[in-house]
Order: C-alpha cells, then sequence, then structure tokens
C-alpha cells in the first residue's frame, strides 16, 4: 500500500508570498545522477498532489556533457516547460553559466562550494553555495550529495523533509536499511544548511499546497504508449533500438512476458516492421516503434500492410531531421513523411495525441483502427510528448475496449474444397472478412502484387479500379468515427485569433491563449488528435470564424499549416509560428507571436 | 486423422516461371514433402520474396504472404512468433536472400528460429533479365557485368554454419528426391533451416546449366563415413567441393529461439485472449504513482 501525506506548509511570511507554480531545475555532466536527482524530487512532489512537468536536456553521449532536468511544479495542470525559472541546482559552473539567464530576479542558485561556483556578473539571481559533496562525505559517500541538494531545495520551498521518506525508503531499502537512513539524513542536513544561509530571503520561493491530493500517474509519453499497446493486446514487439523511442520497447522487455509475450530486437527497422506485419497476418497483436530515421526505412513495408490490408501500428516519435539531425532534441518534422512517406496509395491512419493520457488511449485506438479498417496507423509523437514526464489522472481501464473488426479466428465452411477464401471481397464499406493461417477453409494468397478477390495476382484494368476504390473507400468514414478528431477550446463565437497545433504543443499553447485572454483578446485553440485523414468538416467552422489563424508547429516548413490550407483553404489568413532549434515552445513564444500578430492587424487598420 | 496428398497442396494456378526453370520442382518438392509430413494446407505457411522464385507462395495451397522484396525472412519470423504451432516456409531467390536481404539471413540463422527457408539459387537475376547476383562466378557476364563479374561469390553454406545454422543443406533441383527429402528433414529440424537449391535458370544462364551441375555435383551421401554433425568434416568437405556438394551438409540439435523465450506461452499468441487482467491493469498503474 502507498501511503499519502499532505504536505504541511509552515506560513511563515503570509498567502501572499505562495507559489502556485515553480520551475525547479537540477543540471550538471550527464552520468552524474541529475536523473535520479530530479527522479526523487517529482515522484514526491507527485504524490503530495501537485501537477508536474519534467523535461530533459540532453545530449547524444553516454557519460559527460551538460544534461539537464527543468521540472515544473504546480497546483494546476500544466503541460508546457516554464517560461523562467525560479530554482537552479547546479553540480557544476557550466550549468550556471548555461541556465541562469531563465533566472527571474527572485530566483536562486544552489550550487556545490566544491566547484568554487561563481555567479556570473549579469545574474539576477541569489547565489548559494552549499557544501553538496562534503556534507555527503562526512556522511559516509559524496554519492549521497544529490540527497544534499534536494534538502537544500526543500529548504527554499519550504518542503517538509519527512515527505520524501517513503520514495527514499523505496528506492534504498534494496541495499538495506542502513542506505535509507543515511539518505535522509543527507536531506536533512542539506536543509538544515540551507536554511542558516537563507535567513529570512528565500520567503518568495515557499510553495503553496496542493488542493487536491488524490492518487494521480506521472510518467512519460512513452511509458503511456508502451502500456497503452499490452492494454489493447500487444503481445509481441519487434523493435531496433533508437532514440527517442526505445523506452517502449524498453517497458515491453520487462513486462510481456508477464503475459505470455515477448520483445525481439531486431536487425534494423526493415526487420522490425516486416516482422510485426507477419505477426499481425499470424492473428496476434504486434507493432514496432521508432523515430524519423527508422520510419525512412519502413516506408516500403507500411506500403505492403496498406497493399495487403494487413493491420500494422508503427510509432513516430519524432526528433529533430534530417539524417542524424538532432537526436536528443524536440522537432515535429516527420508530419508530412507520416502522411505521404511511402510509395503508391494506400488506406493509412496518422493519429497524433497531445498528452500522456491521451496517448494512452490513443495508442488502444490505433490498433482498433488498424484491426478494424485493416491498414496501417502510425501513431505519432514528438520527443517532448514522448519524454517529458507528466501528471495525468489515472488511466481508466472501463474505457478501454479491443475491437477486431471482420476477423475471423475459427473455421469455416467451404462449398468447394478447392476455392480460395475471397480475403479481399468487394464490399460496401471496402473492408473485406480476413481470416487468419490455421483457420480451416479461410485459405487465400496474399500478395504486394494488385491482385484479385482470392489475393491472386491480378492486372487487369477492371480488377485494378476495383480493388484500388476498395481500399481507398476504406477510410471514408473515419473522420466521422474517430472519437475526438481536434480538441476544441472555443468559448467565444468572435475569434480575432484562432491557434492551431498538434502532439506537444499544446501546453505552451494553452497558457498562452489564456495570457491573450487576459489581455482582453478573443483568442481561441484547437489542437489536431487525427491528422490523416484530416477531420476538414470538423475544423473548417472554426477556421470560417476566426480573424486569424496561427498554427503553432516545431518545424520549418510549417507542415501543419499547409495540410490546413490544402483542405480548409483560408491560404491568407492562416500564418505560422515555427520553432526549429531543438527547444519546445515555451509559452512566451506563442503569446509573443500572437501578441504581435494582432498588433500588427490593429496598425494596419 | 485424415492423409495429405499432394493435391491438397495444389491450387491449380499455372506458374509464370520459363519452361524448364528448376524451381517449378521446388514447388513439387514442397508440396511433396508436406503431404508426405501430413500437413494440413490450412497449418501451413509459406512467406516469399520477390522475384522469379517469389511467386512460389501463389502456387502452393496453403496460407502464404508474398512480401516484399528481401524480407522474406523477417515477415516468416514474425507469423511464426505470432502463431508457434504453424509450420514456416520462407521461400525466395539468391538476390532476395544474398544480395537484399543478406543482413537478414544472418541474423535469422543466429537467432534460430524453428522456421524453413528454401532459396531457389539459379546464380542470376531471372525477373529483371539478367543482371549479376551475389552467386555469380568470378568472371561471368551479364547484362550489369558486361566485362565479366569482379566481385567473389557468396558461399552460402559455409555463411550460414558460421552463422549458427542449425540445419544447413543443399540441393539440386533435378534431384527431386534428394530435394524432398532435404524439405522434409528441414521442416522436422526443430530450429533454423536453410536449404540452398541450385535451380537452373534456363534463360539468363548459359553456364551453371542441368548438364553443368550433372558434372560438377558430388552428393555427400556418397562420400563415405561423411557425418553432418561433424562441424570441422562439413567445413572441410565444402571446402574440398568449392561448396558444389548435395545433401545436409551440417546438422546441430539445439533449442529453438521458441524454446529459449522467457515466459513465451505455450500457446499460439495468435489465439490468446487479449484483455489484460484488472488487477495487472492496476498494478502496472501504480508503478507510475
Amino acid at each position: 500500500m502507498l501511503t499519502y501525506m499532505i504536505l504541511t506548509v509552515t506560513v511563515l511570511k503570509g498567502a501572499d508570498f505562495m507559489k502556485t507554480d515553480l520551475s525547479w531545475k537540477v543540471g550538471g555532466q550527464q552520468g552524474e545522477g541529475i536523473e535520479s536527482t530530479g527522479e526523487i524530487f517529482s515522484k514526491t512532489l507527485n504524490r503530495l498532489g501537485f501537477y508536474l512537468y519534467g523535461y530533459r536536456h540532453f545530449s547524444s553521449r553516454i557519460k559527460g556533457g551538460h544534461t539537464n532536468n527543468k521540472i515544473r511544479v504546480s497546483t494546476e495542470k500544466v503541460q508546457a516547460v516554464a517560461d523562467n525559472l525560479d530554482i537552479l541546482l547546479a553540480f557544476d559552473q557550466e550549468t550556471i553559466d548555461l541556465n541562469y539567464h531563465e533566472l527571474h530576479e527572485k530566483g536562486v542558485i544552489i550550487a556545490d562550494t566544491k566547484f568554487k561556483p561563481v555567479k556570473p556578473e549579469d545574474s539576477k539571481a541569489e547565489l548559494y553555495p552549499v557544501p553538496f559533496t562534503d556534507i555527503a562525505s562526512d556522511l559516509g559517500t559524496s554519492l549521497m550529495k544529490n540527497m544534499v541538494a534536494i534538502g537544500a531545495t526543500c529548504a527554499v520551498m519550504n518542503l517538509e523533509v519527512e515527505d520524501f521518506s517513503v520514495v527514499i525508503e523505496e528506492i534504498f531499502n534494496r541495499k538495506g536499511g542502513d542506505m535509507v537512513q543515511k539518505n535522509m539524513k543527507a536531506i536533512q542536513e542539506g536543509y538544515m544548511y540551507m536554511q542558516k544561509s537563507l535567513g529570512e530571503k528565500a520567503s518568495t520561493l515557499y510553495l503553496a499546497k496542493a488542493e487536491n491530493t488524490h492518487k494521480r500517474m506521472f510518467l512519460i509519453g512513452n511509458d503511456a504508449i508502451a502500456l497503452g499497446a499490452l492494454t489493447a493486446g500487444v503481445r509481441f514487439m519487434p523493435a531496433y533500438p533508437i532514440t527517442p523511442a526505445s523506452d517502449i520497447m524498453e517497458y515491453l522487455i520487462k513486462k510481456l512476458p508477464r503475459v505470455g509475450g515477448t520483445v525481439i530486437q531486431t536487425e534494423d527497422e526493415i526487420a522490425a516492421v516486416t516482422m510485426a506485419i507477419g505477426s499481425n497476418y499470424a492473428g496476434a497483436r504486434s507493432f514496432t516503434a521508432s523515430s524519423g530515421p527508422g520510419l525512412s526505412l519502413m516506408m516500403e513495408a507500411i506500403g505492403l500492410s496498406g497493399m495487403t490490408e494487413t493491420p500494422l501500428v508503427v510509432v513516430d516519435t519524432q526528433r529533430g531531421g534530417p539524417s542524424t539531425g538532432l537526436p536528443t532534441k524536440q522537432e515535429q518534422s516527420d508530419l508530412m513523411a507520416m502522411i505521404y512517406g511511402n510509395h503508391g496509395e494506400i488506406p493509412k491512419v496518422v493519429i497524433a495525441p497531445s498528452t500522456a493520457d491521451e496517448a494512452f488511449y490513443d495508442t488502444i485506438e490505433a490498433f482498433n483502427i488498424a484491426d478494424e479498417y485493416q491498414c496501417p496507423v502510425i501513431l505519432l509523437t514528438d520527443l517532448q510528448l514522448s519524454l517529458a514526464k507528466q501528471t495525468v489522472e489515472t488511466f481508466d481501464f472501463d474505457k478501454v475496449h479491443i475491437r477486431r473488426g471482420k476477423l475471423i479466428t475459427s473455421d469455416i465452411e467451404q462449398t468447394d474444397e478447392k476455392d480460395y477464401f475471397k480475403r479481399y471481397e468487394v464490399t460496401e464499406d471496402g473492408v473485406s472478412p480476413r481470416v487468419i493461417p490455421g483457420v480451416k477453409g479461410g485459405i487465400h494468397h496474399v500478395t504486394g502484387v494488385e491482385h484479385d478477390e482470392a489475393g491472386r495476382p491480378n492486372e487487369t484494368a477492371s480488377n485494378r479500379k476495383q480493388q484500388m476504390d476498395k481500399r481507398m473507400r476504406k477510410l471514408s468514414n473515419l473522420t466521422k468515427r474517430f472519437p475526438n478528431p481536434i480538441t476544441v477550446n472555443v468559448p467565444t463565437t468572435k475569434t480575432d485569433l484562432l491557434l492551431i497545433g498538434f502532439n506537444a504543443t499544446r501546453g505552451a499553447i494553452e497558457e498562452a491563449v489564456h495570457r491573450l485572454r487576459e489581455d482582453g483578446l478573443n483568442v481561441n485553440h484547437l489542437q489536431i488528435r487525427l491528422i490523416h485523414p484530416f477531420p476538414a468538416a470538423a475544423i473548417k467552422p472554426y477556421i470560417d470564424g476566426a480573424d486569424y489563424v496561427l498554427v503553432a508547429e516545431s518545424n520549418a516548413t510549417g507542415q501543419l499549416a499547409n495540410i490546413i490550407k490544402m483542405n480548409v483553404g483560408h491560404v491568407n489568413k492562416i500564418q505560422s509560428i515555427l520553432k526549429y532549434d531543438g527547444d519546445p515552445f515555451q509559452p512566451h513564444h506563442i503569446y509573443d507571436a500572437g501578441k504581435e500578430l494582432l498588433e500588427h492587424v490593429y496598425i494596419n487598420n | 486423422m485424415s492423409t495429405s496428398t499432394i493435391k491438397d497442396f495444389r491450387n491449380g494456378v499455372k506458374p509464370n516461371w520459363c519452361p524448364g526453370c528448376g524451381d517449378f520442382s521446388v514447388q513439387a518438392a514442397i508440396q511433396r514433402g508436406a503431404a508426405n509430413l501430413n500437413l494440413s494446407p490450412e497449418d501451413l505457411a509459406v512467406i516469399s520474396g520477390i522475384g522469379c522464385s517469389g511467386r512460389i507462395s501463389g502456387y502452393i495451397r496453403s496460407y502464404g504472404l508474398h512480401g516484399i522484396h528481401g524480407r522474406a525472412l523477417p515477415i516468416a519470423q514474425g507469423v511464426k512468433m505470432g502463431n508457434r504451432d504453424l509450420t514456416v516456409v520462407a521461400a525466395g531467390g539468391d538476390g532476395d536472400g544474398f544480395a537484399i536481404g543478406i543482413g537478414h539471413t544472418i541474423h535469422a540463422m543466429r537467432r534460430n528460429m524453428d522456421i524453413t527457408y528454401i532459396v531457389m539459387d539459379n546464380q542470376i537475376y531471372g525477373l529483371t533479365k539478367g543482371q549479376t547476383s551475389p552467386r555469380s562466378e568470378d568472371g561471368f557476364i551479364t547484362s550489369s557485368t558486361p566485362e565479366g563479374s569482379i566481385e567473389k561469390a557468396l558461399s552460402p553454406m559455409e555463411m550460414a554454419i558460421t552463422s549458427g545454422a542449425s540445419f544447413v543443406a543443399q540441393c539440386f533441383s533435378a534431384d527431386i528426391k534428394e530435394l524432398t527429402a532435404t524439405i522434409e528433414a528441414g521442416i522436422q529440424h526443430k530450429g533454423f533451416s536453410i536449404i540452398n537449391v541450385y535451380s537452373p535458370c534456363v534463360t539468363y544462364n548459359k553456364v551453371n546449366t542441368y548438364d553443368w551441375f550433372k558434372e560438377n555435383l558430388t552428393k555427400l551421401s556418397d562420400i563415405d563415413g561423411y557425418d553432418a554433425s561433424n562441424h570441422e568434416m562439413a567445413m572441410n568437405t565444402l571446402m574440398k567441393h568449392n561448396s558444389l556438394v548435395t545433401g545436409i551438409v551440417y546438422q546441430e540439435e539445439k533449442p529453438s529461439y521458441q524454446e529459449l523465450v522467457k515466459g513465451y506461452a505455450e500457446q499460439p499468441l495468435a489465439h490468446m485472449n487479449l484483455d489484460l487482467q484488472p488487477e495487472l491493469f492496476r498494478e502496472l498503474v501504480n508503478e507510475f504513482i
């Protein structure tokens, strides 16, 4: 059983000073325990009932190189990296030099005295040197310097040291009760040292109490996808490692054996996707996950899935491209490639969740759609959604339904033994009955060559047209059947500005919308969840009714904006805010762009 | 229990191979072997690649998938993972298995899944009208090597043994008796079997003809004391005969991939109930709280 502790806030300075939204960043050299520091801090606060959003900055190397983990703590739901920073925990000077500019004037830098930290001349924030390493060494091992740092944080934020005991116990119990006590002691010492250094100064960074302390999950998008796949009935995953998709296979390597399944690390992405196709053809639920470079290799096979009407789910966790590009950085530049990447024309679905909970439910829906429509489904995420750790409401098992469409798994009566089963029977909805190997009376041929109703190669013009039309009409009703193809936040009839995004931009757009509304503007927001087939009919009225449309996306060419223009028109009123420097959108980027656009309009008026 | 006959595996589709093509015999041997093993057509899945020989899955009455060039093996392995009760036969040409798909071939041998891989090796690209293949001999003149091939021909048997295949055999399509028996042995073998079949291309390969093979091939069954379980003997014999031997070259009893996967269900994954137990779901959710 888990114990939930209520944060006890000692109101020393009065409620005016309580922060309801606070950003904390820990930084140092990669491989130095930065990740575990963030993990302990955030896990504890999540259990205290706060909403968290953690985003890691890391490099494509194993050890060394600056890394940091910026964690936002809020009493309300947050899904964006904050504009600025309150607390910076620094394990080296580089962390200070690279990050101090984010701190506001009341922010603090807490740094290990070991590296003799220097406050940059133009730093608005105060520097507090704390002997992380020395205190930890005195307690037995310098490895506990992270705990000392957490303790110092507690003093600044006015958290109870004791609140960390549950998580510390979970982590260190395996190593013996002694280790639990030592680590708790390290937190305590860090707290006391910091408390002394602060005096009266830190009151502005006291964290308000979390109002609602019910259970919530705290996880990265990739874990939500992996858990979604497992819940959807996946029992086999062939995959090839790649950043930022590997967590999905790593999770399933641990969990699949519990339900009789397994993961194969294949020789390449082509093997991964074709194995998944083979396994799905056999009747299992299988999928693979990769990032842009892997998806490029898979395109021919995705075409095979479309042509042979074999269900297939592929996750694309977008990262900075092209080529190796920015493998550990945020980007949303695979959009067009996911829609149009394969040669020839196939029915294909592209779904883009924008939060970890959407990622969970959309993964399950992706498998259902793949089975019902017998076609490939791309579950599109981006690095920020895949790797940012966020607080979400606990997943609801009652909402999970497995639908397999026209799948036949039991023997069929045959009229003529030699007849092939009409696997590609021309039907009104374009979907034909699908039978799996092993079923008596279901024998048919499957080929990527154009084929007749029984799967036999057939190149005649009339057959080609009939089969092509059959395949292409399968998705004609999907935009209507898909649950919530767009997330609509349009409370006003008059729209000065409509903001549109997909995947992880949602949180930053929501905050920008909130601020623009506070400025008295009628600003609305659509987040697109079904990318292809494009839900044009659902989106069009909102665009028709808006004076201006601003599409925020992490790429250099405005791919989503172009898709909207292509499907909905209004070429002149649709503008873009693009970001392709590798960092996620922060609310101010979108707020500023919205302001600039509207002001420009007013000037012209 | 009903008994299968070769007729059960015939679908009446006329192959589009050239008259005299070696692939006809391979098709017949698979059909005959499957009947001899008393397999039911619905329990056999033939997964083929692209090229003349790739069409074979369309000519056998069984479940079958004609995929994309070079990828017959990963598709076949996926089918086996999805339903371990199926008999899975992958088939394709030397271009499919030793050029575009060689990576998969080597890794499939390392992995040792319980499937059978039949390569119809004609040492040339037929369907694209006569270009060189990784199996073409030194100096072989083709439309893509008008001055003769200057790349070394690949040795599939040696490669298979060193890659960890547990059943390595070579056959000649004209010797349908040995071919059928070898395919049966390959299917019965618990683990990955590769059978490289010299299957002459009568249209584009004027060097490695039926007569040429008859003259140059040695049957391992004619070699006194040949022991297919002897790794060293297998390698030495291949070297001595420039790999021009037929029969089971090497066979090793070891657990197949399916037997080694921890936690892998005895029941085919395709037949499993997909619903997660609610208790397990709650446990997994709680790990994130």
